[in-house]
């Protein structure tokens, strides 16, 4: 298989994540289109590095996955506070931060 | 048989992640996602990435996807409104990913790779296996493995932090305690 297959598909997961982001409402979600997004990049880089045959994008790939995994332990640490709380889990009724 | 492979492994990756996006229940997109990891590490595989694709199996369709599952089931699913906050929010959701979409295609197969038209360099048998790339990571690339583990370090003691049960001392939200 060409690369370029392997570039579209990264580049059409993104698009899909960045839907997910823009129309979803519900924080847990948010952060599950977040992965996809993240992955989506994974891909691309594990494709280049591939393309180029050099193991090092795999090295970013791996760097990439571990802050995937900080970002969903501190999300999901946050959603928990926010449920303590008895807020509600709604991304629009959270704005008290917006000016 | 490397194109059924890709193919088989493309649709997995789309149906999950539009399953994620889809799904209404939070559950469901979880097990969505872990659908859509299994598929791109599939793809790593035929892209001879096999420590990345185990890692993926691995750390994130299984520890990471466990953690959701855990929080899902303490939170609850549901609950999200239908209606739009922003009249049309879907569609125009849509048709910006879309826009990006055709811009991140356009950018990356008009760009200068002619590389991109090949099946890449033929590769020695050893091509990212855990040995190649564990010793990548803790030769070139040491300062930063030290650095991601530290950050990881630090996200679980700030997730402890911030899920820990508020203490009786602590006042209460919204009433000014003593300083």
């Amino acid at each position: 298989m060409n690369i370029e297959w392997y570039i579209v598909l990264s580049a059409l997961l993104f698009g899909i994540g960045a839907v997910g982001i823009l129309v979803r409402r519900s924080p847990m979600v948010i952060l599950l289109c977040l992965e996809l997004m993240l992955n989506a990049g994974n891909l691309a880089l594990v494709a280049f590095s591939r393309e180029v045959g050099n193991q090092q994008g795999q090295v970013f790939a791996l760097v990439v996955m571990v802050i995937a995994a900080c970002e969903v332990v501190v999300g999901l640490g946050l959603i928990v506070a926010i449920f303590r709380r008895k807020l509600p889990l709604n991304v629009d009724d959270l704005r008290e931060l917006r000016g | 048989m490397e194109a059924v492979i890709f193919f088989l492994a493309a649709i997995g990756a789309i149906g999950g992640a539009v399953g994620v996006v889809a799904l209404q229940n939070p559950f469901y997109s979880v097990l969505a996602l872990v659908a859509h990891l299994f598929s791109l590490a599939a793809l790593f595989l035929l892209l001879t990435a096999a420590f990345v694709a185990a890692a993926q199996v691995v750390v994130y369709a299984g520890a990471v996807m466990v953690l959701y599952v855990f929080v899902v089931a303490y939170v609850g699913g549901g609950g999200e409104p239908v209606a739009d906050p922003i009249h049309g929010q879907r569609f125009l959701g849509i048709l910006v990913a879309s826009i990006l979409f055709i811009e991140l295609s356009v950018a990356v197969l008009g760009s200068a790779l002619l590389a991109l038209e090949t099946e890449g360099p033929k590769v020695p048998a050893g091509f990212g296996d855990p040995a190649a790339v564990g010793r990548l990571l803790l030769e070139k690339f040491l300062l930063p493995f030290e650095a991601s583990s530290i950050l990881l370090l630090i996200a679980a003691v700030g997730a402890i932090v911030l899920a820990q049960r508020k203490r009786e001392s602590e006042p209460q939200e919204g009433v000014s305690g003593p300083v």
